[in-house]
């Protein structure tokens, strides 16, 4: 069984229909890319899924759970977390403090700790920076701060939204290492991207999304070498 | 030096009803002009109770609580059935909760006003001037209750997830934070407050009246957004620099009169230099 299994999903904004009955599903252990051009809805699906925005119709089921019409802030406990887009990092707060949040519905201090220092050991500047505020990071800093922030809560499936987005390319393979690095230390996730290559190049299966409906999946090797997607999302 | 010590006594007053403004105002993101009637009904709780037992600390005590339950009743019931409505939608239902109270009071308590005879004060007497005993009891009280949130929300968890509600709502939903929870906490450490400003307001002016809130919320209002509406420090120098300025004015025979558009003068001069007020940030647009 899926870890994530997503059914005839739809959301509208108003009335633009923005995400018109999408399915896809995210086995344990994988990592999942969705591809798809600006505006074709990623984010939407990302937000739907974690319940920030509503669906029209469709079902989501979470490690056996129908998790369709759960509030986002019980989720978290449930296992999912998301680095949103544009990473959303609290500005005003300090790293460590951002870090904290980030295992907001954990109970256990000892628990905590120990990921915290697992965070700081593979992120040794965010150690460095633990005191900055949050704010006056670098781009790339806070992108990682991001996706430490979401590892506090132990997730089993981590949603990332554009991870690359605003990077420099060294940067952007660094990215893509780190999230390699996180699935192979058991946690599976589902990545949305612009930067198709790259994100095919790293997963398992991935989606394409057009103006609100799949239109392809596969394997990433697979996409990767399809000619349409070649041209439409490799730059030729 | 009474002056001072006035003028910052009625700051603090100020400063605590300024709180509950820009805490509601940070946090979920309205104005909830209804704050000052809460004070309004302090005050009335300290009355009613102090009619029938006669005791101030239990008067304190059932003020703090009825203003605390008003609110969170208040916000579950009114706003938050209208949380992601139009601001003008949210602004105008706190208008009706506002003049709900006032009449509510009115019909229990009649329009006219009622003395209240909290604590007597010996005036304290310090070389050749003498100061207030109430305005040194307010000044002391507000100031450990105003470090006491100051740690609550720099130092504790959950003042960290009111925090993050504050800059980014949808994020701290993805943090776990129960976005709905920390907002009633908020409406309740706001009536809080305005509890402990009713029973200050009361040694200040010992008297209730159905429209006692509307003229301290107003100048707190001011003085959170002279402040920077939504900063918690903004609120607090806002509130001690209006009482400032307001007890001086009183006391000058020039200027007394005046004292009330010299306030909202003030205002408007901050607003024209520093639109977002003294400590207020620019919102971030969002990406
Ligand atoms: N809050 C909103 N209100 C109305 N329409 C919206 C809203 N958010 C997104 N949309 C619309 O929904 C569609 C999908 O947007 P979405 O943000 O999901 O795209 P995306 O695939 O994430 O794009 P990008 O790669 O640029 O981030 C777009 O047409 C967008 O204009
Ligand atoms: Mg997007």
């Amino acid at each position: 069984m899926a870890l994530l299994e997503v059914t005839g999903l739809e959301v509208s904004y108003g009335p633009i229909k923005a995400i018109r009955g999408v399915d896809f599903s995210v086995n344990q252990g994988e990592i999942v890319a969705l591809i798809g051009a600006n505006g074709a809805g990623k984010t939407t699906i990302m937000h739907a899924l974690c319940n920030l925005i509503g669906k029209q119709a469709g079902k989501v089921m979470f490690d056996g759970q129908d998790i369709t019409a759960i509030p986002a802030h019980k989720l978290v406990p449930m296992g999912m977390a998301q680095v949103p887009e544009g990473r959303r990092i609290f500005q005003e707060l300090t790293v460590s403090e951002n870090l904290t949040l980030g295992a907001y519905t954990r109970k256990d201090k000892a628990e905590i700790n120990a990921t915290l220092e697992e965070v700081y050991q593979r992120f040794p500047i965010l150690k460095e920076r633990q005191k900055q505020i949050a704010g006056t990071l670098s781009g790339g800093e806070q992108q990682m701060l991001a996706m430490s922030r979401a590892l506090m809560s132990h997730p089993k499936l981590l949603l990332l939204d554009e991870p690359s987005m605003g990077l420099s390319p060294l940067y952007v393979s660094n990215i893509f290492e780190m999230i390699q690095e996180v699935n192979k230390s058991g946690t599976t996730v589902l990545l949305v991207e612009q930067n198709a290559k790259q994100a095919l190049a790293i997963a398992n299966r991935a989606y394409v999304l057009e103006i609100g409906v799949i239109s392809k999946t596969g394997t990433g090797k697979e996409l990767l070498n399809d000619d349409s997607i070649r041209r439409a999302y490799l730059g030729g | 030096m009474s002056t001072l010590i006035d003028g910052l006594s009625l700051g603090v007053i100020y400063a605590l009803i300024a709180l509950g403004y820009t805490m509601v105002y940070g946090i979920a993101k309205m104005l909830n002009f209804a704050h000052g009637d809460i004070i309004m009904v302090g005050a009335y709780s300290v009355f009613a109770t102090l009619a029938l037992c006669g005791l101030a600390f239990p008067a304190i005590l059932v003020a703090v609580i009825v203003c605390v339950l008003l609110g969170i009743s208040v916000e579950r019931v009114a706003y938050r059935p209208l949380r992601g409505a139009s601001p003008l939608a949210v602004l105008i239902t706190a208008i009706g909760v506002s003049y709900l109270l006032q009449s509510i009071a009115q019909l229990i308590f009649g329009a006219k006003p009622r003395t209240v005879e909290l604590f007597s004060f010996t005036p304290i007497r310090i070389g050749n001037s003498t100061i207030s005993g109430a305005s040194l009891l307010t000044l002391g009280v507000c100031i450990v209750i105003m470090a006491a949130l100051t740690l609550f929300v720099n130092r504790t968890k959950t003042g960290h997830a009111m925090l993050a509600v504050s800059e980014d709502r949808g994020a701290a939903q993805l943090m776990g934070i129960n976005v709905n929870r920390i907002i009633m906490l908020t409406f309740a450490i706001g009536s809080a407050l305005a509890a402990f400003a009713s029973v200050f307001y009361l040694l200040y002016i010992p008297s209730v009246n159905p429209t006692l809130g509307s003229m301290p919320g107003i100048k707190a209002f001011t003085a959170a957004v002279i402040g920077g509406i939504g900063s918690i420090p903004g609120a607090m120098i806002g509130g001690v620099l209006l009482g400032l300025i307001e007890t001086i004015c009183l006391r000058v025979p020039a200027l007394a009169p005046f004292t009330t558009s010299i306030e909202f003068g003030l205002l408007i001069v901050i607003l024209l230099f520093k639109p977002t007020g003294l400590l207020g940030k620019r919102r971030r647009e969002k990406v």
